[in-house]
């Protein structure tokens, strides 16, 4: 059941920007150029944490505050 | 307000007034699956719309993340007899419900597909031994699996909905309460003096204290669902502060996957929109099957987790220092020190003792002795 493999793509970084992560990951948990790379991707891609406002109609919200004012949560 | 996971607040509730819903080939579920349904319409499972298909299971498996690559560590899956799904095919809609939980709804069926048990176990549980509760689980399911989206039309009051929120509620109450910094803390016990420690620790750092007990399935000589809130209450009302603390409940079934599940356990939480989550030593364990602080290490995997992790390790009273410790910071020898092991704690209350309170408030303890029915039988 478990995928063989993932699918990867090839990206291409200048050699001795990969030369100095290598050196940078001697000694830690990272196995590969790759592990690293992916990691840093993701936390990049992860920081956008622009505010969000849901989606409530002044109905919606009312109704979310009296049910919250009945259950005690909010006086 | 942080982000829910994956960007959008998933919600699948469809008012039934609306729709035919009969005609539709109907399925009674288990309660289980009807609390899947429910935590997927309300979006404490978001961005999931419903149980998994199979490019998403074998990404969980392998890889920890959806096929899509957000982080996702636990296959929410729905299992049908494969007799009573010989005539279903991919397109059909199914009528899902369960009278515990009073749940309507509609599953779309995207796929149907065999799966392996062995492999879910040994990637989800890290064991195929069939003593792990949640790979016993996993063994007893039956053996077809329908991938789709559900919508929910209806659902009935049940017990304990007074502390029922959902994801919607919390964030609008959290807001209300000008709430920034929201840190999470996940149980299925009573509090003792190290739990209270470790929730007052990390408030002290935050703006409220999300209080989450799960209320569902567990395994026996688990406490009751009944004690673990009347527990709570109890040590709510006498030490903390209305203003700084919030108890919800989220109903679902204890997995024990140990490491993988305190994943999962984060992700809802940031759903709920709490921005740590506190992680213990043992989260989500059972038996010996994972490393005191597995748990712990599997966060450095996801750095786009989205909600910050605060590990805890285990904490016992020293009488040298004459206040809660831990092992960074008392330089006191082991035999200065009181463990709140849980174990101990529940022993002593089956004896219908009240537990020293250097382990546990005597409020909390004399309310857990009011019940007939302490345990999980």
């Amino acid at each position: 059941m478990e995928k063989e493999s993932k699918n990867y793509t090839t990206i291409s970084i200048p050699t001795p920007l990969a030369n100095k992560i290598k050196e940078r990951i001697k000694g830690t948990g990272f196995t590969s150029l790759s592990s690293y790379v992916t990691y840093v991707l993701r936390e990049i891609i992860s920081s956008d944490k622009e505010e969000t406002d849901e989606a409530f109609t002044k109905e919606d919200e009312e109704k979310v505050r009296e049910r919250l004012r009945a259950l005690g949560y909010l006086d | 307000m942080i982000k829910p996971h994956g960007g959008k607040l998933v919600n699948r509730n469809v008012k039934k007034k609306d729709v035919d819903l009969e005609g539709y080939p109907k399925f009674e579920i288990s309660t289980n699956s009807s609390e899947d349904i429910l935590n997927i319409a309300n979006g404490i499972f978001s961005p999931l719309n419903g149980f998994l298909c199979k490019n998403d299971i074998e990404n969980i498996l392998s890889e920890k993340r959806l096929d899509n690559d957000i982080p996702w560590t636990i296959p929410i899956m729905l299992d049908f007899d494969k007799k009573e799904i010989k005539d279903i095919k991919e397109g059909d809609k199914l009528l899902l419900t369960n009278q515990e939980t009073g749940i309507t709804s509609i599953l779309d069926v995207e796929e149907i597909q065999d799966y392996n048990k062995k492999t879910i176990a040994q990637k989800v549980y890290k064991t195929d031994d069939v003593n792990h509760p949640g790979v016993a689980n996993i063994y007893n399911m039956k053996e077809k699996l329908i991938g789709g989206k559900i919508t929910l039309y209806d659902t009935k009051v049940r017990e304990y909905d007074k502390y029922n929120l959902t994801p919607k509620e919390t964030r609008f109450l959290f807001k209300e309460k000008g709430w920034r910094d929201i840190v999470a803390f996940q149980t299925r016990n009573p509090p003792h003096i190290g739990h209270e420690y470790v929730q007052k620790t990390a408030l002290t750092f935050v703006d409220g204290i999300f209080i989450n007990p799960i209320i569902g399935k567990k395994k026996p000589g688990d406490f009751t669902d009944d004690v673990i809130l009347a527990s709570y209450e109890t040590l709510m009302k006498h030490y903390y502060l209305k203003e700084r603390a919030v108890m919800s409940i989220l109903r679902t079934s204890m997995k024990y996957a140990g490491p993988r599940e305190a994943i999962h356990h984060a992700i809802m939480r940031k759903n709920f929109g709490c921005t740590h989550f506190i992680v213990g030593r043992d989260h989500a364990g059972v038996g010996n099957y994972y490393g005191p602080y597995d748990a712990h290490d599997i966060f450095s995997e996801f750095p786009d987790l989205g909600i910050v992790p605060l590990f805890f390790r285990s904490f016992s009273r020293c009488t040298k220092c004459n206040s809660v410790v831990n092992d960074k910071i008392c330089p006191h020898d082991q035999k200065y020190h009181i463990n709140f092991a849980g174990k101990k704690i529940r022993e002593i209350l089956r004896n219908g003792q009240i537990p020293s309170e250097d382990m546990m408030r005597k409020e909390v303890s004399e309310t857990i002795l009011k019940f007939d029915k302490t345990f999980v039988e």
